[in-house]
């Protein structure tokens, strides 16, 4: 199981001289960034195919206009955005092909969970079943609890991507949490059940 | 049942998006079932957090795509500029650049630098 993190160091000046027309900059803070923009593709669309095109799509828009990035937000916030900008236009794209699976689908992203089985087994069990939910859920209220609770962007930011009001994106927010506390936790009845699944696996 | 309506904010009330009534505050104080649903919510979203630092394996080429769409646009651009006169610090952001991108990325910036320089010298 492999697992990348982006670096923090010194990629305020890499942004500064991508602005600037340096391209090799721009060319390492996609290396830097990828697997991150990646994994958000990812979580947003519904197979690894789209998610390579979002990715394609969102770093040549970054391409094109990391002239006008303003120093005040952060890169990552704006690279999230750009993403998220795509990823909506590539499930429009879908839907007009593919009508009715959108929002049916159960698209589970091929992620490496990051865990220490003997100590997590708990929190893991969780973090697990969350992933398979958030990725059960529907691509429109999926989209806006990733980037709200995961990326943390705000409800504007969010509205502003999606191209929905910011009323709405709330109401999705908070349809979506709904299903995923009633799709991660048991209802009181199944408790026992998923307890002792929790402790099979935790022996 | 207070609860079920209740039920329906809870998922707005973990973050602050909206508030609860006092008489529904008062309600939640006394009622362990809601309590138990908002206790839930608090952790749904600390795992929601967390996940963001759960990065997938990018699949194999995927860089090398990006960066050879990304050459190809940006020659592009800089043929437009070059046409139209327009200034690109294309190299001359390198030395910055190599100053910041830490030891690895300066080694290629670097080698890359002076393939670029040598037939301005020569």
């Amino acid at each position: 199981m492999r697992y990348q993190r982006t670096g923090g160091a010194h990629l305020d000046q890499l942004v500064e001289d991508a602005r600037q027309g340096n391209r090799h900059a721009f060319e390492e803070l996609v290396r830097r960034t990828h697997a991150d923009t990646f994994t958000l593709a990812r979580r947003l669309v519904s197979n690894d195919e789209d998610a390579r095109d979002v990715v394609q799509e969102a770093y040549l828009r970054a391409f094109r206009s990391i002239r006008r990035f303003r120093g005040d937000a952060q890169f990552s916030t704006w690279l999230y955005r750009i993403t998220a900008n795509c990823a909506s236009t590539q499930l429009g794209k879908r839907r007009r092909h593919r009508h009715d699976e959108l929002d049916e689908e159960a698209a589970v992203p091929d992620l490496d969970p990051d865990h220490d089985p003997a100590a997590m087994a708990d929190a893991t069990a969780l973090r697990d079943r969350l992933e398979v939910a958030i990725a059960e859920l529907p691509a429109r209220l999926r989209a806006v609890v990733v980037l709200r609770d995961v990326y943390d962007l705000n409800h504007a930011e969010i509205a502003d991507e999606l191209g929905i009001s910011e009323s709405a994106a709330k109401v999705r927010l908070h349809r979506a949490r709904r299903k995923l506390r009633t799709q991660v936790f048991p209802l009181p009845g199944e408790e026992g059940t998923d307890d002792t699944e929790e402790h099979a696996r935790a022996v | 049942m207070p609860c079920d309506a209740i039920s329906e904010s809870l998922a707005a009330v973990v973050d602050g998006d909206a508030r609860l009534d006092r008489a529904d505050r008062r309600h939640v104080e006394q009622c362990l079932r809601c309590q138990a649903e908002l206790a839930q919510y608090r952790k749904l979203l600390r795992v929601m957090q967390s996940l963001r630092a759960d990065v997938a394996t990018p699949p194999a080429g995927l860089l090398a795509d990006v960066l050879a769409h990304l050459e190809v646009a940006g020659e592009r651009s800089a043929v437009r500029a070059a046409l139209t006169g327009r200034k690109v610090a294309y190299l001359g952001g390198i030395a910055a650049a190599t100053a910041a991108a830490g030891a690895g990325a300066a080694i290629v910036l670097v080698t890359r630098g002076r393939k670029g320089r040598l037939p301005l010298a020569g």
